[in-house]
């Protein structure tokens, strides 16, 4: 790593993005604000410091290389033994929200199919090759990568998706596999688990040139766990009547818990918005105006619709109050504990929710129906995601028969909305808005 | 005394009921869609009032459903077909626990409660195979009419199996078993088949309750009924005009409508 490169860093983050942000707040000062809508309490305050936060993480990227180490890390993945190492990370996946909320998903998809890879492989993996291929990106610009470090408790996809990758940046690999919990984690796993902790760390060393010190990997798994379980709490403020947030805000709110856990910053930025929505709990500000049913969603967000959608259950007097989706990065967090450092990390990281088996998540799912006071669920079956959408219509019979409630199942995607067909969405979605409010 | 409309608006064919503040059917049409569907809505109401012999003044309210609802001008409110298709057949026959509609360019089953309400719904809108549609496009291949496609396929001797889902390949799967010389009523049958498995098979997702209704075009093809009602194990009851239950659904929306 190279010093006028971290110098160059250092520069661009004391000094040259505060001027850029406030030169950017300056321009937006002056056009119009929107108009409010009377189906939404008052935004969230915080919002604005977490476009700041998101937008610093994006633009001092480009900055990155030279100066630290860059790594480029599925959602999923235990960065804490990253960022013990001090590298500088991007998500993909993160990128690939962003790219999808943009409405870029099927051109870049696009890019990807025209190089042949296949219009069925998720669109995540379609628009982060059709990014490298093209350099195409709604953020500027993104660091190549020193490392990949990837981990398949989310799916098989990023296993051979990030082999491609590796394969065309000539870059190193680093892969956790994590064995699918069938029906309770065995000591054995654990035990396999830890030693592939134990192989890669020479590896890691080798990229960011520094060496591997576990004292400061339980600091930062510290302030990882810190960050997971204030978004778990902000998350649980959620079951107030009005709820003081929409999944709707949750889905972007989450960025940092996503992209930035271990560093200070998740964990300031989670404490104040919990601060935030407590206060508005207590005070009685929902995020709609006229909470009259609350909802649970299934699976991730459908990116370019999730203003049409916020706005369309607001005006319907429903409010989302809990995702399996959101949920999923406060879920494991209590089982990291630092007596163990390394064998807690393994079963943080292996019994997320698809890694776990479809009885556990039945009943997360209903104990969230109960725990929320859900009155219907909306499940989306998202062409992308396999390990995701797999066994959704009997999750979806078993909840409503059990639990009494209404449930609608709407295909789309996650990004590439050439699988989405807005008028058979809506069709289906009125049809259960007719059912809750007759229920 | 005062008349309320129903009208159902789908890809293929625009269909109006009117009934009395009691829910006494007092007219209906079933009129094709083409292309501009405001202009089909109201042919298949202006129908549907002369045969009621009504003016259109006399309907005090009106209820739009169906793919194309939200072009009906007439029409104070705008529900799915799934609520009037569940209503419609709820009152035409009071034990039904299960709605099977075939429709020209989709298909869904309903699975209703003790009371009529909804309980599930799936819907196949996403290809042709498992619709009216897929049958229309056999049947011109085959040379025969759509009508003619049911009393055919009951006289078959035999039957031949057609392996494509797709309406597309399907076809000229048709092609070829015609050049070979199966027999036309066979072929038909084997062809039946292909959209009662496809239809079936979503029954696996909602579960069937007795009694069953099929509803929609399709459901005045015998052959296709024969075979669900053996496909599913159930006996399968089909209304006298099974096209008309969406729209008589809405329009006895309309009517509840107007009371409140
Ligand atoms: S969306 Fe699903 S398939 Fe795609 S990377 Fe994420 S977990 Fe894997």
């Amino acid at each position: 790593m190279s010093l006028s490169d971290k110098a160059k860093l250092q520069f661009m983050k004391d000094l040259g993005f505060p001027a850029l942000a406030s030169l950017q707040k300056a321009m937006r000062g002056k056009r119009a604000p929107r108009k409010a809508n009377p189906d939404f309490g008052p935004p969230l305050k915080c919002t604005a410091r977490l476009k700041e936060i998101m937008t610093r993480h994006y633009y001092l990227a480009r900055f990155a290389p030279g100066a630290k180490p860059v790594a480029w890390v599925t959602s999923g993945a235990p960065v804490e033994l990253l960022r013990a190492l001090d590298f500088y990370t991007i998500y993909p996946e993160n990128h690939g929200a962003l790219c999808g909320a943009q409405k870029m998903g099927p051109e870049l998809c696009q890019v990807a199919e025209d190089e042949g890879y296949s219009a069925d492989l998720c669109s995540y993996a379609r628009v982060d090759l059709g990014h490298m291929l093209s350099g195409k990106t709604p953020a500027g610009k993104l660091p190549k990568p020193d490392l990949l470090f990837c981990s398949n408790n989310i799916c098989q996809t990023v296993a051979y998706w990030y082999k491609v990758m590796a394969h065309r940046l000539g870059v190193p690999l680093v892969m956790f596999d994590t064995p699918f919990n069938y029906t309770e984690i065995s000591q054995d796993d654990i035990d396999y688990m830890v030693g592939q902790v134990k192989d890669m760390i020479p590896v890691l060393e080798k990229a960011a040139g520094k060496a591997f010190d576990m004292e400061r990997f339980i600091q930062v798994a510290e302030l990882s766990r810190a960050a997971s379980e204030l978004w778990g709490q902000c998350l649980e403020t959620m079951k107030a009547r009005p709820a003081p947030m929409t999944i709707f805000d949750a889905f972007v709110h989450l960025a940092p818990v996503v992209s930035l856990r271990g560093l200070p910053v998740a964990r300031e930025y989670y404490e104040i918005l919990l601060a935030e929505l407590l206060d508005r709990a207590r005070s009685g500000i929902g995020a709609i105006t006229n909470e009259k049913k609350r909802l649970m969603w299934d699976n991730i967000a459908i990116w370019y619709k999730v203003r049409d959608f916020s706005e369309l259950f607001a005006s319907r007097g429903m409010n989302f109050v809990a995702a399996t989706y959101t949920n999923a990065w406060a879920e494991t967090i209590q089982h990291l504990d630092m007596s163990q450092p390394l064998e807690s990390l393994a079963k943080t990281y292996s019994l997320v929710i698809l890694n776990n088996n479809l009885e556990h998540r039945l009943n997360l799912m209903a104990k969230m129906v109960s725990e929320y006071a859900v009155d219907g669920l909306v499940v989306h079956s998202a062409r992308s995601c396999k390990p995701y959408s797999l066994g959704q219509y009997d999750l979806k019979r078993l909840l409503s028969e059990r639990l009494g409630i209404p449930a609608v199942v709407i295909e789309a995607d996650i990004t590439d909305y050439r699988y989405f067909s807005e008028e058979q969405a809506l069709t289906r979605l009125e049809a259960f808005f007719e059912a809750l409010e007759a229920a | 005394m005062s008349y309320y409309a129903g009208i159902d608006v789908g890809s293929l064919s625009s269909d109006a009921v009117i009934v009395d503040a009691a829910g006494g059917i007092k007219g209906w049409a079933v009129t094709e869609t083409g292309a501009h569907s405001t202009n089909a809505a109201s042919a298949a109401l202006d129908k549907a009032l002369e045969r009621a012999g009504l003016r259109p003044d006399q309907v005090a309210y009106t209820v739009a459903t169906g793919y194309g609802r939200a072009a009906v001008p007439q029409a104070g409110k705008k529900v799915t077909e799934i609520t009037c298709h569940a209503l419609g057949a709820y009152t035409l026959f009071p034990e039904v626990g299960t709605v099977v509609d075939i429709g020209g360019q989709d298909s869904k089953v309903i699975r209703l409660g003790e009371n009529g309400k909804v309980v599930d719904f799936v819907m196949n809108d996403k290809c042709a195979a498992g619709t009216g549609r897929f049958l229309e496009v056999m049947a011109a291949k085959l040379g025969v009419t759509l009508d003619d496609l049911g009393r055919l396929s009951l006289g078959a001797e035999g039957e031949v199996a057609i392996s494509s889902v797709c309406t597309v390949f399907a076809e000229s799967e048709v092609v070829s078993l015609v050049a070979k010389n199966q027999p036309i009523p066979q072929i038909i049958k084997g062809l039946h088949r292909a959209v009662v498995n496809r239809v079936a098979a979503m029954t696996g997702t909602t579960g069937v309750r007795e009694q069953v209704i099929m509803s929609g075009g399709v459901a005045k093809n015998a052959g296709v009924v024969k075979l669900m009602a053996e496909r599913l194990g159930v006996e399968i009851s089909v209304p006298d005009e099974p096209q008309i239950v969406g729209a008589l659904g809405a329009a006895l929306l309309a009517a509840r409508e107007d009371a409140v």
